[in-house]
């Protein structure tokens, strides 16, 4: 579609401007302000430079939180976009089914993400959930499940609440994406004769790649951000095992009161969460675009 | 390369049919003869694509059998069928080339790397898509596209059928034509059974040895293009046919004229006398480029006034009123036209009568 | 066939399972939780959803968070509106960047505004207000709108704006009476996200609010690190949070599915 050429669309866009401004740029550079002093109360702050950005790049503290960071999300995305892709493909295609499907997959969605964190409290602790006394009863483990015991145990829940909570959208994406396939797609393969696994090879999963590149993108982007499911289900523990990003800057910003050192993190933290977002995006263009040209 | 037989196929989408409006197929008894080149006309929503589907087997009919050279494979689904069908748009896989595109069929089916390597060579040749075999198929234009469509469904040699639904909708009419002429040599060359589906009249005639046309799920009339030309049995066929369609004016009949509101039009005896038996409404039905036209009154002519001229390039339009009604002429481009009043001859070897809209005689 | 429809009924039933215990454990009393352990709940109790709707300290966690849900989703859409109208039908200086830019605001980690947004908040006096944290979760659920209605206006022919100002409407007239009638699945499906993204946020509610607009997921997180805690409130508490959310999509249901089929999100 052709658009029209007039810089006065420009009155549309700015109530938009104004207020995500409001709640972005100005508290942004209040953030980049911190980052550049020490600060011992109101009125009362020293420039000091670089010096909290090259604290937070040496702190062993940070690594760690980031290398657990890597794992987690490298792990959600290996989880939950190949299950997420097979839910989709098992959804029904028409009848009352697609709209129960639809409902049961976003009841996770809509639920609020401590409250994520409280189900899987009660459904796993070994006294009262019915996963954690049952997985005991079987006698399996040689010490007993308890999420707060080990950092294995702790990461198992964890992963396990996350998949519960996030493959739905996943799965809605690309139920989205294969719903818009035309018929003829399918009719045509079996007419050549082509496989099932060939259908989904040549036909669905190139069809899927717009979807796709959103989920993986809000997949990474949000398990880069989480906080409030780990900050409910394991307050970080046991030890430091399960902080990552955003509950250590939470930590050492409202804990510690470090706003030098919190505000030079969050910027760091902001620019590592554009640049992977910014990769991601370009890889999966790339995939697409290696297509269309010969 | 098979003979395709409708046993009494009817179907219906939805579960619990009760009228026959709610098929969108009625009972069909028809065959399509091995290496017949077949066109099936009719306006949209006359279940054309249903009936394309049924043979391909993408649709299971309600009712009725599906027979391949005399075996019924009314159950078997499509990759089971041997058949190739090209949609009314370009059906491609993205990911792969052209060549991979053309290929595919040939691969699922098992076929020996060389074999289907030449074979789709061949058909890559006659389709002039040779240069872009090596080409991802997602970049190339609707054009070439549906010439890809095209060519998996003329890549295997030993199918029962070719089905074409639609297919040069999305072609550019100077490419339209061209490609129309391929498919007609291809058809001479490979003496394959071609199936095609359209609702573009020119489109039909040109391409088919055989028309079926298509109405209301219902096949009203087969044969060749000149015989639904000349002996529409249907008035949808006379309608349907031709530019302007037939022309068709209520009347009665005693002896052997048909009389239209007051004026007496001469038949020919045996249509006359067939007529004479038949009940129900009756018409007369006469093609406008066989009505005569001339300026001043003649013998058997009848008086008309003329309205208006429409000049088509190689033969004009003269609509005309006569009797309340109004009816078309067609002319060649240098024959004059009378101004104002004018005298029709109705040719009685020409001059049609249908009872209910059926063809008497 | 079949044993995919199985597969996909087993995957609903491990969804259910998790919330089913909570539902459990809500209707049972903290002392029989903590003494038997039970698949179901033999001494029925409602005594704690009768607490949370009795207990102004509960109910009142609810209608806060209700108030600024509806505020930011209203804000968001009335905000969006225009500007996903404008990135849908024109081409305009720095269009591509200004897009780009709000995108970014949705992957800007909500812990890194914390701080900023506590002082910001302060000196305008908001703290402890509605408006303060409908304001922002506007910095995600802004950006969403308008990539969302972006994605549906585009699906709408430009002829029919044109056509609609040849027959002499103005823009306001045209925007409210013919344009928005044609993106309702749209705005649906836009209105389902924001009320989903800012129902289900806890860090700015929790960081923004002190008393007065305390929403209930904040009440829950400083009941769980209180001493003694009582399992069968929080899990009523824990059921009640997902009933609005199931409300909405049960009302949304059918524009959801024809956005899906009209394959956007």
């Amino acid at each position: 579609m052709e658009k029209w050429e007039d810089n006065r669309a420009w009155f549309l866009v700015l109530p938009v401007f104004v207020i995500v401004a409001f709640s972005a740029i100005i508290p942004l550079m209040t953030v980049v302000n911190y980052s550049l002093q020490d600060i011992f109360g109101p009125g009362n702050a020293v420039f000091v430079g670089t010096e909290w950005y090259k604290e937070m790049l040496t702190d062993k503290r940070l690594h760690d939180a980031l290398a657990r960071q890597f794992l987690f999300s490298g792990l959600v995305l290996l989880i939950e976009i190949p299950l997420g892709i097979l839910i989709a493909l098992a959804m029904p295609k028409k009848g009352w089914g697609v709209s129960a499907s639809l409902v049961i997959l976003a009841i996770p969605l809509l639920i609020p993400w401590n409250v994520i964190g409280t189900i899987w409290i009660i459904f796993t602790r070994p006294d009262i959930g019915l996963f954690g006394v049952g997985i005991n009863s079987l006698n399996l483990l040689d010490v007993p499940f308890d999420h707060t015991a080990r950092p294995s145990y702790a990461w198992i829940t964890l992963m396990a609440m996350e998949v519960w909570h996030w493959t739905p959208l996943v799965a809605l994406l690309c139920y989205a994406g294969l719903r818009a396939i035309p018929e003829a797609y399918y009719q045509a393969a079996k007419i050549d004769g082509a496989s099932k696994w060939a259908v989904f090879l040549y036909i669905q999963l190139p069809k899927m790649r717009g979807v796709l590149t959103i989920a993986v993108l809000l997949r990474w982007m949000d398990s880069f951000l989480i906080y409030a499911e780990p900050f409910a289900l394991t307050g970080g523990g046991p030890g430091n095992s399960t902080t990552f990003l955003s509950i250590y800057l939470v930590k050492l910003a409202t804990g510690q009161f470090d706003l030098g050192p919190a505000a030079a993190f969050s910027l760091i933290y902001f620019l590592i969460v554009l640049l992977f977002s910014f990769i991601f995006y370009q890889a999966l263009l790339n995939v697409g675009k290696g297509e269309k040209a010969s | 390369m098979a003979r395709i037989e409708f046993d009494r196929i009817a179907h219906a989408y939805q579960p619990n049919p009760e009228r026959p409006a709610d098929y969108a197929l009625k009972e069909i008894n028809t065959v399509w003869q091995d290496g017949g080149a077949y066109a099936l006309l009719g306006p949209s929503g006359c279940g054309k694509t249903t009936l394309l589907n049924v043979i391909s087997g993408l649709l299971r009919p309600s009712r009725g059998r599906v027979l391949y050279d005399g075996r019924e494979v009314t159950a078997l689904p499509p990759e089971k069928r041997n058949i190739a069908q090209v949609f009314q748009f370009p059906v491609l896989y993205d990911t792969m080339s052209v060549f991979d595109n053309l290929a595919f069929p040939l691969k699922n089916r098992g076929y020996r790397r060389q074999d289907a390597e030449a074979r789709v060579r061949e058909v890559a040749e006659m389709l002039d898509l040779t240069p872009d075999l090596n080409r991802k198929a997602a970049g190339l234009s609707a054009d070439a596209k549906q010439k890809i469509s095209l060519g998996r469904g003329l890549v295997r040699s030993d199918v029962a059928a070719v089905l074409f639904d639609e297919p040069l909708t999305v072609i550019d009419p100077h490419l339209k034509w061209h490609l129309r002429r391929k498919l007609k040599e291809v058809h001479e060359q490979l003496k394959l059974t071609l199936i095609y589906v359209t609702h573009d009249q020119v489109e039909a005639l040109t391409f088919a040895e055989q028309v079926m046309l298509m109405v209301d799920g219902e096949i009203v009339q087969v044969g060749t293009p000149q015989t639904l030309f000349e002996n529409p049995t249907h008035k949808f066929v006379g309608y349907f046919i031709g530019s302007p369609g037939m022309n068709f004016l209520p009347c009665t009949i005693t002896g052997e004229t048909a009389t239209v509101g007051q004026t007496a039009i001469a038949v020919s005896p045996q249509t006359a006398s067939a007529a004479a038996t038949r009940p129900g409404k009756l018409e007369l039905g006469i093609r406008p480029v066989h009505l005569e036209l001339h300026d001043r009154a003649i013998a058997g002519g009848v008086p008309a006034t003329i309205k208006t001229v429409e000049d088509q390039g190689s033969f004009k339009v003269i609509t005309t009123r006569f009797e309340g009604y109004t009816v078309n002429i067609r002319i060649p481009e240098d024959h004059p036209v009378p101004a104002g009043r004018a005298w029709l001859r109705f040719p009685p070897e020409h001059t049609k009568l249908f009872a209910d809209e059926r063809l008497v005689g | 066939m079949k044993i995919k429809t199985a597969a996909l009924i087993f995957y609903f039933v491990l969804i259910a399972i998790p919330i089913y215990w909570m539902l459990n454990m809500s209707l049972r009393s903290n002392a029989d939780i903590l003494s038997t352990f039970a698949l179901y709940p033999e001494n029925l109790t409602f005594k704690n959803y009768i607490k949370v709707f009795t207990d102004p300290t509960w109910y009142s966690g609810y209608i806060n968070a209700m108030i600024y849900v509806s505020l930011n989703t209203i804000i968001s859409l009335a905000f969006a509106l225009p500007a996903a109208y404008a990135f849908s039908r024109y081409k305009f200086l720095g269009d591509g960047q200004m897009f780009f830019w709000l995108l970014t605001n949705r992957m800007a980690p909500p812990a890194v505004f914390l701080l900023p947004y506590f002082q910001l908040y302060s000196t305008f006096g908001l703290i402890d207000t509605h408006i303060a944290v409908a304001l922002a979760h506007c910095l995600f659920n802004v950006p969403l709108a308008v990539w969302i209605l972006e994605g549906f206006m585009s699906g709408i022919p430009k002829e029919i704006d044109e056509t609609a100002f040849i027959d002499g409407y103005s823009f306001p007239r045209f925007f409210f009476t013919l344009f928005l009638p044609l993106i309702r699945a749209g705005v649906g499906v836009t209105a389902f996200f924001c009320f989903m993204f800012s129902w289900v946020e806890l860090l700015f509610a929790r960081t923004l609010t002190v008393t007065a607009a305390k929403p209930i997921v904040a009440t829950m997180t400083r009941t769980i690190s209180a001493t003694g805690l009582d399992w069968g409130l929080l899990a009523a508490n824990g059921i009640l949070t997902i009933v609005p959310g199931a409300l909405v999509i049960w009302f949304v249901r059918n524009h959801l599915a024809k956005g899906f089929a009209l394959g956007r999100v």
